[in-house]
């Protein structure tokens, strides 16, 4: 979606601010917040992918002045409204006025470790490959109301293929309940004139991982 | 842009309480264990952090063999030191040379491989960061103190989709008879992002 996460390349954006590798956290609420969206995660109501369209789907206005745990928050709000487990009352509230429907899925501490260990790999059996390492490619102009993870400005671009990496989960019916389609993933390398014309950094490269339905010979 | 200070002052409190409200309804519904929210928590905040990255880097230093393992299959070579799981299930491993230099972002969201850096600074996860790494790249390392070589070229990987990038920066100069530990002690994570390079020796 042409939504408020899709900023590659924009202008108008602000200094980067580092910050010491000490720190893990700015606030406790945030902890929390980690630690909710990843137990939640357990439930099995939502896919990494459909997480990902929940928090690009918040308002821009709210996107931008959020922090990123707040656009997790809200995220995780808005999920668990849509699968039928809390409503904006008991949020509100802050008590539940009944017990859960999963109940049964909760995520057990001594469970944690294991969970976290095994990941969510996206790797799949699937078609075989049409591009090939060093095949020219354009992006195509694929602008889909929902999830997508072609970035628009790599849209329309010529690059070169610099990876096979097998088929994987394609997030943009994953993250919509219409399963994984699993097909070959790529590393397309662009020089980024050919991103961004003459204004252009002289000699950059940027490469974006694509799914082949995002891609036509070039 | 979306730091927490740059916000009126009472955001803390709103936001601890809306958290609260949250994590309340749902260990009353029996969906959320709270000491299993703790754990991940500890997790991430004492266990899993770029001293991770940091031995891997100092053993790809070291031994050109593990090198070589990580350019072939970095998810493998990383298992072996036993660094895995979520968000790190498929790594590549980017090397620095003088003719080139690597630089992370996901400007979809914040992709980051959480095994071997742990989580992503807020800088990372910044509109400001993921604009302007794929455009301006100089620019931004300017911000982080580093000057690369006109002739340097850069690479940018946007991590859009589940592949996590780890940038091996160069060794320093002057590092010849440090052991691994020594050696790790130097990597940042700023440089395993490629947004830094590693200490020098005598700063380490």
């Amino acid at each position: 979606m042409n939504g408020p996460q899709d900023v590659g390349g924009r202008h108008g954006f602000g200094r980067v601010v580092p910050e010491d590798e000490s720190l893990r956290f700015h606030a406790d609420w945030e902890k929390r917040v980690l630690g909710l969206t990843l137990a939640s995660a357990a439930l099995g109501y939502w896919t990494l992918d459909a997480s990902r369209h929940a928090r690009e789907s918040l308002h821009p206005a709210t996107y931008y002045t959020a922090s990123y745990y707040e656009i997790w928050l809200r995220a995780l709000e808005s999920l668990l409204q849509r699968s039928g487990e809390v409503t904006p009352d008991e949020l509100a509230e802050g008590r539940a006025h009944r017990t859960g429907l999963r109940a049964d899925r909760r995520l057990r501490p001594d469970a944690v470790g294991a969970a976290l260990a095994r990941g969510g790999p996206t790797l799949r059996e699937g078609p075989a490959p049409a591009f090939a390492v060093g095949d020219r490619v354009r992006t195509r102009n694929h602008q889909p109301a929902g999830h997508t993870r072609l970035p628009s400005y790599a849209r329309g671009a010529a690059g070169v293929i610099e990876a096979v990496h097998g088929c994987h989960v394609f997030p943009d019916t994953h993250a919509h309940g219409l399963g994984e389609a699993p097909c070959p993933l790529y590393t397309v390398r662009f020089d980024a004139a050919e991103l961004y014309g003459a204004a252009a950094e002289p000699g950059l490269i940027v490469s974006i991982d694509a799914w082949e339905p995002y891609l036509d010979p070039a | 842009m979306h730091d927490h200070h740059d916000h009126g002052g009472s955001e803390f409190d709103d936001m601890t309480a809306r958290v609260r409200a949250l994590e309340t309804v749902l260990v009353e519904k029996g969906l959320v264990d709270p000491a299993a929210v703790d754990e991940i928590v500890e997790t991430y905040e004492n266990r899993v952090g770029p001293r991770n990255g940091a031995a891997v880097v100092a053993r790809a230093w070291t031994d050109p063999a593990f090198a070589e393992r990580l350019r072939r299959d970095a998810t493998e070579a990383i298992a072996a030191m036993g660094f895995g799981g979520r968000q790190g299930e498929h790594m590549v491993a980017v090397f620095n040379t003088p003719e080139e230099h690597n630089l992370v972002v996901c400007t979809l969201c914040s992709c980051y491989p959480w095994p071997v850096l742990g989580l992503p600074p807020a800088w990372y996860k910044s509109p400001d960061y993921r604009a302007r790494a794929v455009r301006e790249p100089r620019a931004v390392l300017a911000e982080f103190g580093v000057r690369l070589p006109e002739e340097t070229r850069i690479r940018v990987w946007d991590s859009t989709a589940e592949i996590r990038y780890l940038v091996i920066p160069e060794r320093p100069a002057g590092t010849e008879g440090m052991d691994e530990a020594a050696l790790a002690a130097l990597v940042t994570r700023d440089s395993m992002i490629g947004c830094g390079q590693p200490r020098a020796p005598e700063t380490a």
